[in-house]
């Protein structure tokens, strides 16, 4: 396969072919995720191929999938498990936080748990409630789990991948509202590393820092800003546990400023632990403190009024502005 | 006032598991009845005949999977099994009940021991042993042990207890913070734990100890996480001995996920998944039924019903008892009688024979008793009285094995005093062990928390390390 260009959802679907491909000890399981191949047919004919032993359509019961993920993997297996939406990942959030995040630690290193959890988050897709929330900070705060989130095609490919690979619990957000546009993705090239920041754009004058669905939007900022003459730099943090705080500080070294932005609520939220880390490793090199631009202290929205919720362009700008008035 | 209301709780919750442990007695009443025509006596003195029959009726549909189990063999038919239970109508499975119960007729001398003993313990628990340590037989779960064995088991029976003795001694010296003490389920441990062969895996809860014993695990391996030096740290897999979970009730989805495991390898090793009363109403353990169930996945769902859950007595977990919750899942469940080693170990072997097979899980509840506190921060006189304590003791699982042993002659008085001698001995060791149990190093936290490793841990770490030899720098001054 050389480079293709296809929808972010393709990616992930082929990530998981290919881990499936790679690996009989890699497992699919979920929800709707065989015949159906997912509510939003990431997994579309992935149980046609692999069969029913290994694309496993689970009982509707979150926890019964974590907590049977992890056996699973105390078996020797891979379970990569879709949880359908962002808000029904609670009732297996015990299972995660209290069992899958610790027992490596327990067991002294003794057992591993390679259990990806695969998480489609984040709003503006118009859904009714418990559809569009971003719940990353709720895992980044627990220590024995990795939370990274793509925003690309190319990223949703071999950050899946990736993810697959690795021994511990990742927590993987796919952001939802970007699952049908499309990039480039090249399945033979040498991908980032898991955990390492990205600069998706240069700039002089201000770093924006965003991941998953906001990097579009930081993006449209900076093409916006430049129009008046304004050099936003645009790091794609890509990984929210470990974040690439290296990565984020040699920016902001550069451009003196930094907004931060997510769906989530700001408050705690991942643009907290980034400003801190940041005010404490570029003191000197701040000429403003650190901004973020994101949800509200407020439950998620109805739909209608999600565009004023959710961190979208003006509001963005207006922050950067903010941070440039300094 | 609160004393009285809790007894009061507890007198009712022996009479919910009396009615219903008993409706399958109606059933046998109901049988014995139409030969005899004395069971209809029997109950009418007590007001309950009228209702005998229709009850009876019921409940022996209802324990169709249950018997299904108990025969060992496969039910009939998947179909079959599940049908009952999804749409209730029991008639068929009940007609085909007498025939296969037959030669339980003629076994009514034990099972009038049983019901002597405690209403609660209900017929319907299989009893191999009973209380005066008299040998019973059980058509079901025929069981031929020697002698050796049977001194084996008592062995175990005896070496654990006292180890756990020694782990509440060793808290109240201070040596541990916290134990919780497996007393008087000694029975349902070894008994379970000696029918598993080295390739089942068992998913404990962390009141386990006497399994643990029986997977080998060193007793000393099970203090440190009360002690507070690590929170397991044993390997599971050297034992096939999953560290203890405090969180009640997840355990058993992992059991449930590990059998789908060895079901999709082809393997046939059984899991177990140890569980209590209180466990029973957490979603988790209604979620590891169904998926068990669903993926026909080899899972013994091993219930101590130690009567209580900290303070709560059964009656505040379920109105029915617990084994008839398998039948709701599709799977065969049944009672036994936790404080007769040997039944719970014809039990388990039959339904880890059962699930190895490919049939799917078996519930057994082992019904019980916790003689100690929940742990030793609890003060179990709170809440139950004290002559329900003495009625328990009175069914010690070990007393029962020793006058068993007593009747048989199969122990002389050498093989005691050697037993009591290597009992010492294994309170002494553990007396040390724990004595000697170095506390870890500071920078220990930081291990094992990734396996890939965390740039945010690393970090810390070596922060962490820099701030202590702060120290040792101006000591070295």
């Amino acid at each position: 396969m050389t480079v293709e260009k296809m929808a972010f959802s393709k990616a992930i679907n082929s990530a998981l072919r290919a881990s499936l491909e790679s690996d009989p000890k890699t497992l699919v399981m979920g929800e709707d995720v065989g015949k159906l191949g997912g509510v939003f047919r990431i997994t579309d004919g992935l149980q046609k191929d692999f069969g029913e032993e290994r694309v496993i359509d689970t009982p509707l019961a979150e926890s019964g999938i974590v907590g049977s993920a992890i056996g699973l993997a105390l078996r020797g297996y891979r379970p990569v498990v879709e949880i359908q939406f962002d808000g029904f990942v609670f009732p297996a959030y015990d299972q995660i936080v209290t069992q899958l995040a610790k027992m490596h630690a327990r067991a002294l290193g003794k057992v591993k748990l390679p259990v990806v959890i695969r998480i489609p988050y984040g709003g503006g897709i118009g859904a009714v409630e418990h559809h569009s929330e971003s719940p990353e900070a709720l895992f980044t705060h627990v220590a024995g789990l990795k939370v990274v989130t793509p925003s690309t095609p190319s990223d949703g490919y071999w950050m899946l991948r990736q993810a697959i690979e690795c021994d511990d619990p990742v927590i993987f957000l796919e952001p939802k509202g970007r699952y049908w546009e499309k990039g480039e993705v090249d399945a033979e090239g040498i991908p980032d590393g898991l955990h390492t920041a990205r600069v998706a754009r240069a700039g002089t004058d201000l770093t924006v820092a965003a991941y998953g669905p906001t990097v579009r939007t930081a993006l449209q900022a900076a093409k916006a800003a430049e129009e008046e003459g304004r050099s936003l730099e645009v790091v794609d943090l890509r990984s929210l546990s470990p974040i690439d705080f290296d990565t984020v500080q040699r920016s902001v070294e550069r451009t003196g400023r930094l907004v931060v932005t997510h769906e989530a609520p700001v408050f705690q939220g991942v643009g907290a632990e980034v400003a801190a880390r940041i005010t404490e490793r570029c003191f000197y090199h701040l000429e403003a403190p650190v901004l973020r631009v994101g949800g509200f202290h407020a439950p998620y929205p109805p739909a209608r009024l999600e565009d004023e919720y959710l961190p979208g362009l003006d509001r963005l700008l207006d922050g950067v502005d903010r941070a440039l008035a300094y | 006032m609160t004393v009285e209301s809790t007894s009061r709780d507890t007198a009712r919750s022996t009479t919910t598991q009396e009615s219903t442990a008993r409706q399958p007695v109606g059933r046998t009443q109901a049988r014995t009845a139409a030969g005899k025509s004395t069971a209809g006596k029997t109950t009418a003195g007590k007001s309950t005949s009228g209702k005998a029959k229709p009850t009876a009726r019921k409940s022996a549909a209802g324990n169709a999977t249950a018997n299904g189990a108990a025969n060992g063999k496969p039910p009939a038919k998947k179909a079959t099994t599940r049908k009952p239970a999804a749409s209730g109508t029991a008639a068929k499975p009940a007609a085909r009940k007498p025939a296969a119960k037959k030669p339980a007729a003629g076994k009514s001398p034990a099972r009038g021991t049983a019901a002597r003993t405690k209403p609660a313990d209900g017929p319907e628990m299989v009893q191999l042993l009973t209380p005066e340590g008299e040998r019973v037989e059980h058509p079901d779960y025929p069981l031929t042990v020697s002698h050796e064995e049977l001194r084996g088991l008592y062995r175990d029976m005896v070496l654990s207890r006292r180890f756990d003795a020694e782990a509440t001694a060793l808290q109240r010296q201070g040596e541990l913070g916290l134990w919780p003490s497996m007393l008087g389920q000694e029975a349902a441990q070894i008994g379970s734990g000696r029918a598993l062969r080295a390739d089942d895996y068992v998913f404990p809860t962390y009141r386990e100890h006497g399994v643990a014993w029986c997977r080998g695990v060193d007793p000393t391996q099970l203090l440190g996480m009360f002690r507070g030096v690590n929170h397991g740290g044993w390997d599971p897999n050297s034992n096939n001995f999953h560290l203890y979970t405090i969180v009640i009730g997840s355990q058993t989805l992992h059991a449930a996920g590990y059998a789908m495991g060895v079901a999709k390898d082809g393997g046939d090793a059984a899991v177990m998944a140890y569980f209590g009363d209180g466990a029973s109403s957490q979603g988790d353990v209604a979620e590891a039924f169904t998926f068990a169930a669903v993926y026909q996945a080899p899972v013994v769902f091993f219930c101590q019903n130690n009567q209580w859950a900290i303070s709560e007595p059964t009656e505040r977990q379920t109105r029915v008892p617990l084994y008839q919750r398998a039948q709701g899942y599709g799977f065969p469940g049944l009672r036994v009688d936790g404080n007769d080693v040997l039944a719970v170990l014809a039990t388990t072997r039959a339904a880890a024979e059962q699930t190895r097979s490919g049939q799917g899980p078996v519930l057994i509840e082992a019904f019980t008793y916790r003689m100690g506190a929940h742990t030793t921060s609890d003060d179990p006189t709170r809440y139950r009285r004290q002559e329900e304590l003495e009625s328990w003791e009175a069914r010690d699982p070990i007393l029962r094995l020793r006058r068993h042993l007593d009747r048989e002659g199969a122990a002389d008085e050498a093989f005691h005093s050697e037993l009591e001698a290597e009992s010492e001995t294994l309170a002494r060791r553990v007396r040390e062990a724990i004595r000697t149990m170095p506390d870890p190093d500071p920078i220990a936290m930081f291990d094992h928390i990734y396996a890939d490793g965390h740039t945010l841990v690393d970090e810390e770490r070596a922060e962490f390390a820099g701030y202590l030899a702060s120290f040792a720098d101006h000591e070295g001054n």
